[in-house]
């Protein structure tokens, strides 16, 4: 187990009190983590010292922007293992990212009838940006069914290959179920059949090490949010040749190399996607939270919310009426959707908050799993580097509480 | 906070009186709230005098959402149309006795906006109908 003592220090928000005078509890990381004081303070700094446009001025400050944009780029390639960080493409968050390839590697290689691959446990992130594709090209989507126990169903997935996919974009990590899929096992049976290849990672490279070279991944997309880092930011890795050959995504100041009144010249990589003047505040506060994780380590972080969940699910599940949603914890992260017999998840939330427990209730943007599973919502509690199992403990007490308003 | 869930909040939750569907019926609507997939159908039954014979909801979501459709039915049932047109956020959390903040207000409001919906003849409930 981490020392949560030291690491809860570096979260000034979990000494935050609410309104009902309870310390806040903290399980709603996979919505979005909190930000300890490095972040905070590289981007508080960046704005009292350095801040200036990037790129084009000469001055003091923007040659001092400009390097720590670029040095948290090197910062974030590396995090992932990436060959270069110019394979690093700043995108405003996970979404982005995706939408970025739907937009242009997609618009330029595929067409109608072709098939895109996905799972019936994506985020719709991952799910609306082929929808939209399919209405206006006609592409066509099958998705990888998910087991009862939560898991993908890989013998499904090889009869899918069968049908000849030109991309294969699934979800590293589940953000309902916790389900970490097997992703290099996915990504290479894709390739056999050359299937381009997506990760949703938006959940995996906040919690796990990740390296998009043994994975073998054409693009994985993440957020700078979810990991330590702030909102407004996030990545899209690419493989140098596939985001090369793509055109331009957003078009305007920074990704182009010369424009005359009726053409322009796109920029090289990684600038040819970061139209506008980007978020450079949130790229230097994305650095620090890469440089945060990785002070602590990420199979260290990994495994204590291991423990964390392994402990959370076996106290949840002796709750009578609890069910939780998932597999075991051996093969998920730290996230238990669950539901409370006869209770809807946004009183099982509300109650909850009353003793200033944070948890998510709904369909967490993943409608499509909930019907699956045949219902409206869950409640979900979920993990990080700062929880203790005394929050477990907290969460627990709380829907016991809930259990007597509502009997 | 505990207000939230007053006694009579909980008792319209666990046990409504006006679930149910009407058939045949004159009006009806359904509709979700995007943000927690809380579904709601209204039923009604106009009379020649254009006042509300009978109202049923049904449908699925919290104790905020589905107690404050029973306190609406009970409430419109003799009303003229007219009358329902009228009602707004103010009334429901009127009918409610509580103060919520701005993501249960949409669990609350969903009952009107569909009831609204459904009165007007349009084809999906906004949040324009109960301000």
């Amino acid at each position: 187990m981490l020392n949560t003592d030291l690491i809860r220090k570096d979260f000034p928000i979990l000494e935050r009190v609410t309104a009902s005078g309870a310390r806040v509890t903290y399980l709603d990381s996979t919505a979005t983590s909190q930000k300890p004081l490095a972040v905070i303070e590289a981007m508080s700094d960046f704005y009292r010292r350095s801040n200036a446009n990037i790129h084009r001025g000469v001055h003091t400050l923007a040659e001092e922007s400009t390097a720590l944009y670029e040095n948290a780029r090197e910062k974030i390639a590396e995090f992932i293992h990436a060959p270069s960080a110019r394979q690093i493409i700043y995108t405003r968050n996970t979404t982005e990212s995706i939408n970025l390839v739907a937009y242009s590697w997609a618009r330029a290689n595929l067409k109608a009838g072709d098939l895109v691959i996905l799972t019936e446990m994506e985020h719709h992130s991952n799910l609306v940006p082929w929808h939209m594709l399919a209405a206006e090209r006609g592409i066509e989507l099958d998705f990888i069914p998910v087991t009862a126990d939560g898991l993908l169903d890989l013998d499904a997935y090889r009869s899918l290959l069968a049908r000849d996919p030109k991309l294969v974009s699934f979800t590293h990590m589940s953000n309902v179920l916790g389900t970490v899929n097997p992703a290099a096992e996915i990504i290479r049976l894709a390739r056999d059949v050359g299937a381009v290849t997506l990760v949703d990672a938006a959940q995996s490279v906040p919690h796990l090490a990740v390296d998009v070279q043994s994975l073998d991944a054409d693009f994985l997309a993440f957020s700078a949010h979810k990991m330590c880092g702030p909102t407004g930011i996030g990545a899209l890795y690419g493989k140098a040749a596939l985001l090369e050959s793509m055109p331009p995504f957003l078009g305007g100041g920074d990704m182009i190399k010369e424009v005359k009144l009726r053409s322009f010249r796109p920029n090289t990589l990684p600038h040819k996607f970061e139209a506008g003047t980007p978020a450079i505040a949130e790229a230097v506060g994305f650095g620090a939270a890469v440089d945060y994780l990785t002070k602590i380590g990420m199979d260290k972080i990994a495994a204590h919310e291991h423990e964390i969940t392994e402990y959370a699910l076996e106290r949840l599940e002796e709750i009578p009426g609890v069910k939780v949603f998932g597999p075991s914890a051996d093969k998920k992260g730290g996230v238990a959707a669950f539901t409370l017999e006869g209770v809807h998840p946004h009183d099982v939330a509300q109650i909850l908050d009353q003793d200033g427990i944070a948890v998510r209730a709904g369909h967490h943007c993943a409608q499509p799993l909930h019907e699956k599973f045949g219902i409206p919502a869950t409640s979900r509690a979920s993990f990080y580097l700062y929880n203790t199992k005394e929050e477990v403990d907290l969460l627990v007490n709380g829907i016991y509480k809930v259990k007597k308003m509502f009997s | 906070m505990d207000d939230l869930y007053r006694e009579v909040i909980i008792e319209h939750y666990k046990n409504p009186s006006y679930r149910g569907k009407l058939d045949p019926h004159d009006i009806t609507f359904a509709d979700n709230n995007p943000l927690c997939g809380d579904h709601i159908q209204i039923d009604l039954r106009v009379d020649a005098d254009g006042k509300v014979a009978d109202a049923r909801f049904d449908g699925h979501g919290c104790a905020i959402s589905q107690a404050s459709a029973d306190l609406l039915m009970e409430s419109i049932i003799g009303q003229p149309l007219e009358e329902v047109k009228k009602l707004n956020k103010d009334s429901i959390l009127e009918m409610l006795g509580i103060d919520l903040g701005p993501v249960r207000l949409k669990c609350a409001l969903l009952s009107l906006k569909v009831l609204k919906a459904g009165v007007y003849g349009l084809g999906e409930a906004s949040d324009a109908l109960v301000e």
